[in-house]
């Protein structure tokens, strides 16, 4: 994971801090306990022995990081399958030493661990072709892997399966502005997309908070969301086309460089499939011209009600706002204490709208928004003044998950969607179960689009107050369903939230999309044990800061 | 042939498709190309399974039966000040919801928001087996098992039969202009259409006419921005704003085909903006040629007298009226076409993409 040179010249310097920071993230060991399907789970250590094993494991990191960097290595000891793997390859392309496993047993940031048998890293297209047509022929399952970032464990290894890291698979093959697309591999970092476009007054849309870091392939793979989604929907909007071996060793070429599409839109289908269908190899994404200007305006409300019919109100009024993003008061209060933002005092909730668009357009737009908070009776209405100010406002919304999770040793994070309109209703039973439970929940959501998420602390220490803070997430995901919403807006099923798409979706239409799956994977081997629940395993949740946000390089919404 | 079926509700339509082993739904046969099947297929028509399910303004969503007609869900989105940005195509002509999604048709508007693919959120159809299901969301956002809402589109119905869809829904905005800007040549069109397309006015629409030497352009939003902006544009390309009624009776050119023969063939075509000048020279050498390029370049519509004409198409295209083969342009058959066929409709009830 260690060298700088598989990493685009944009992202480099930006990428060593982050993986050194992944590196350190994984070194996290902790209690283990079954779960069935070759995964296990990762229980927070307590906090002596957490401190105690940290130079321990930063010499084994240190190994780790040279054997990944020296390119060998397949011991004697490894299983045939994986020497045979390896002799196919060129060399330094497959790595099975035990150093280099434990830098990829979780997808760094959840409970969860599991030991792959190996790690392939290809360099180029043909290798990724390759080693899926090897794993296909001898049935041997097989993750997807980008950066790791999932917070549904979408990218957690199999055990007795090897992880395929596309980290190398990172080159922009081609930025034509006049089209305004990219083509990208899927190694690439998003963050990267939007920088090799701005030059031609250019944007790539999509924008998870995890954007400095996690791939475009991990964006199809989850597709991925947002801030902006309400205006510019989700990754599967912005991809034209793409290139994919499916888990069958079939490749096949979805979409162009088109906008439009002839036929079934396979392109749509395959976006979303996390990692159960096969690798995307090249993505064909389309760039946006970057607005002209923004409006970015901070209202707080005595209560939370307030700000959520005040999202009523500027929905109901016609316009159409780039971001409605809302904080609860504990969120504040984090956020407050983290990065010193600043909110008006006395308030349960605070309210960001950000308007953009031609300049015309965005002060015509801004009158009717500021007509509408008026009279929605905020404490304080603030709009920011100039960039600074609007970068003050997205700091505090963007690290207040962070910011939280600082206030706790260990947290789940939710991402369930409800009608916008229930918004108010699901926010105060939450509250209630919340104060019942005895069990602490912050809110920070994409108000404009229903999408909650709710952040339920915990201390792992305490006996029970896992399986408390569980509850309280399952009661929440299955509000969701029951009003009419979703499991998840943005971060996927995965591991996590496996045991309840069911609830979501009917036996039938259950087997329809494991029938769809199995369609493009008859053996099964592509990312075994996510989405669909295993028969026996006990329900899972995921925990705890990512090690990024820790270290306060990245943030979630 | 007899008489199609005329299923009232969802579970009427899956009983329809359990009731023969060929069937192939259609709507109100403005693309009819599409469904020109062998006789031995039943035809189940939606005609009588209309009407919006749940309209709910404040969600931005809306559900409707399959054979609701566009015109209907269009005027009950205006009466809240709402809208689908794409402007859905043939709405006049009796095009329903339905047959618009399986035929995968959106109109000069998805050049800025995007099309039906970006609009759609969920859908209920049945299966080959004549299984009810409900797939995707009835939320604006949904991240939840695999995205098959989009995959219907443009699917011309041989992967299911589509019962009833959710989409996502936009504020219409306040005021809207139609410019028509000079271009004397392709070479020009191409050079408005690319800056149009990359400048901060942030057109609606941008489409072109073969037989007219412009490009007619949309903008939208709060009237007092629109002269400011409108001014802009002009200055930069020559030109006019159009009048309300002229605007629209363009446009209505591009939505319902006015422009194409009566009884000859249409196809439609995926291209981009820097193929447009081969496009356009290509569409003219057909015998009685008429063209319309949309969505800045994205899309191309070519009709003729024949469409033999159309057959040798270097680009990827349907034919959507009149005679000639139903895909156009270079051909692939991937074994996963096959195999999602087979696990959607194992027995072969729906045509195959290549009936
Ligand atoms: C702090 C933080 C903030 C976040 N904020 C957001 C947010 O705002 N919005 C949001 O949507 N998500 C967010 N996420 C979640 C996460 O970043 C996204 O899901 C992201 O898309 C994952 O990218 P990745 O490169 O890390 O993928 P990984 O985690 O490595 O993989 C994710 C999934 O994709 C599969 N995969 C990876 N590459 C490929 C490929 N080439 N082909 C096929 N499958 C592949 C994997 O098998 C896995 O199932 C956040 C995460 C963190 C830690």
């Amino acid at each position: 994971m260690a060298s700088p040179r598989r990493f685009p010249a944009e992202a480099t310097g930006l990428a060593n801090r982050v993986f050194a920071f992944i590196d350190r993230g994984r070194s996290r060991l902790g209690h283990a306990r079954s779960l069935g399907s070759g995964q296990r789970e990762r229980r927070p250590p307590p906090l002596q022995a957490r401190h105690g094993r940290t130079e321990k494991l930063r010499a084994r990191h240190r190994v780790a990081r040279r054997f990944i960097v020296g390119g060998v290595t397949v011991p004697a000891s490894a299983p045939d399958v994986i020497r045979r793997l390896a002799a196919s390859l060129p060399a330094g392309r497959v790595l099975a030493d035990a150093a280099p496993l434990a830098a990829y047993e979780s997808d760094g940031l959840t409970a969860f661990q599991a030991k792959p048998l190996a790690i392939a890293m290809p360099e180029t297209q043909a290798e990724a072709i390759a080693i899926v047509r090897f794993c296909h022929a001898e049935q041997l399952p097989f993750v997807a892997r980008g950066s790791g970032t999932s917070l549904s464990g979408g990218s957690l290894p199999f055990a007795g399966g090897i992880v395929i890291a596309l980290n190398r698979l990172n080159k922009i093959l081609r930025v034509d502005p006049a089209q305004r697309l990219a083509v990208v591999e899927p190694g690439v970092i998003n963050l990267a997309v939007t920088a090799a476009a701005q030059p031609h007054g250019l944007h790539y849309a999509p924008d998870p908070s995890s954007q400095s870091i996690c791939t475009i392939g991990g964006n199809v793979a989850f597709n991925a969301g947002g801030a902006h989604c309400l205006k510019y929907g989700m990754t599967s909007n912005h991809v034209l086309g793409l290139k994919a071996v499916l888990a069958t060793g079939e490749v096949v070429e979805f979409g162009g460089a088109s906008r439009e599409q002839i036929g079934p839109d396979w392109t749509g289908l395959f976006v979303g499939n996390e990692g159960l269908f096969g690798i995307a190899l090249e993505i064909t994404l389309q760039l946006l011209p970057r607005a002209e200007m923004f409006h970015t305006v901070l209202a707080g409300y005595r209560t939370l009600e307030e700000a959520g019919e005040a999202v009523s109100a500027v929905i109901a009024s016609g316009l159409l706002p780039g971001a409605i993003e809302i904080m609860d008061a504990l969120a504040l209060e984090a956020a407050t204490a983290a990065v010193h933002a600043d909110y008006p005092p006395g308030c349960e909730a605070v309210l960001i709208v950000e308007l953009e668009g031609p300049r015309e357009v965005v002060a015509a737009d801004r009158a009717r928004l500021d007509h509408i908070l008026a009279a929605s009776r905020p404490v304080e209405v603030r709009p920011a003044r100039d960039a600074a100010e609007r970068l003050a406002i997205w700091k505090g919304r963007k690290s207040a998950f962070s910011a939280v999770g600082r206030l706790s040793p260990d947290f789940i994070v939710q991402d369930g969607v409800v009608p916008r309109r229930r918004l108010g209703e699901a926010l105060r039973k939450i509250a209630a179960w919340s104060r019942e439970s005895g069990v602490r929940c912050a809110n920070v959501f994409h108000a404009g689009d229903g999408n909650l998420h709710p952040l339920i602390l915990y201390d792992g220490r305490e006996p029970g107050a896992l399986e408390r803070a569980e509850k309280l997430a399952g009661k929440i995901l299955r509000l969701c369903i029951e009003m009419g919403g979703s499991i998840t807006g943005e971060h996927g099923v995965g591991m996590e939230k496996r045991d309840y798409l069911p609830e979501m979706f009917n036996a039938e239409e259950m087997a329809c999309l494991k029938r769809l799956r199995a369609a493009f994977d008859p053996h099964g081997i592509a990312n075994p044990g996510k989405m669909f629940p295993v028969e026996g395993a006990p329900a899972l949740a995921q925990h705890g800061l990512h090690p990024l946000e820790k270290a306060g390089v990245i943030s979630r919404e | 042939m007899s008489l199609p079926l005329t299923p009232t509700s969802p579970q009427e339509l899956a009983d329809a498709v359990r009731s023969a082993p060929r069937v192939i739904v259609v709507g109100a046969g403005t693309k009819p190309r599409l469904a020109r099947v062998a006789d031995d297929f039943v035809r189940i028509a939606t005609t009588r399974l209309r009407g919006i399910v749940e309209y709910e303004p404040s969600e931005f969503t809306f559900t409707a039966l399959a054979g609701t007609p566009l015109r209907e869900i269009a005027a009950a989105l205006a009466s809240q000040g709402q809208y689908l940005p794409f402007d859905p195509m043939l709405a006049e002509a009796g095009a329903t919801l339905g047959g618009t999604v399986a035929a995968g048709l959106s109109g000069p508007g998805r050049f800025r928001f995007g099309g039906l693919r970006d609009f759609i959120l969920g859908v209920r159809f049945v299966d080959g087996e004549g299984r009810l299901l409900r797939l995707g969301g009835k939320v604006v956002k949904n991240a939840a098992g695999f995205d098959v809402p989009k995959f219907f589109v443009g699917g011309l119905g041989r992967f299911g039969a589509l019962a009833e869809l959710t989409f996502k829904v936009f504020p219409r905005p306040a005021a809207l202009r139609t410019l028509r800007l000079d271009a004397a040549d392709d070479a020009a069109q191409l050079k408005i259409l690319t800056a149009a397309a990359g400048a901060r006015w942030e057109c609606d629409a941008l489409d072109t006419a073969l037989d007219e030497p412009a490009v007619l352009a949309r903008i939208g939003g709060p009237a007092a921005a629109l002269d400011a902006l409108c001014a802009e544009i002009l200055a930069r390309f020559p030109g006019a704003i159009l009048a309300d009624g002229e605007a629209s009776s363009h446009w209505r050119r591009a939505t319902e085909f006015l422009w194409a023969h009566d009884g000859g063939s249409l196809a439609k075509f995926a291209i981009t903006p820097a193929q447009v000048p081969e496009f356009s020279a290509w569409a003219r050498r057909r015998p009685g040629g008429r063209g319309w390029i949309s969505a800045g370049g994205n899309v191309g519509y070519v009709a003729a007298e024949s469409g033999a004409a159309l057959a040798d198409a270097p680009w990827p295209g349907v034919m959507l009226r009149g005679t000639g083969p139903l895909w156009i342009g270079p051909q692939r058959a991937p074994a996963i076409i096959a195999a999602v066929k087979h696990a959607l409709d194992p027995h072969g009830r729906f045509p195959s993409l290549n009936d």
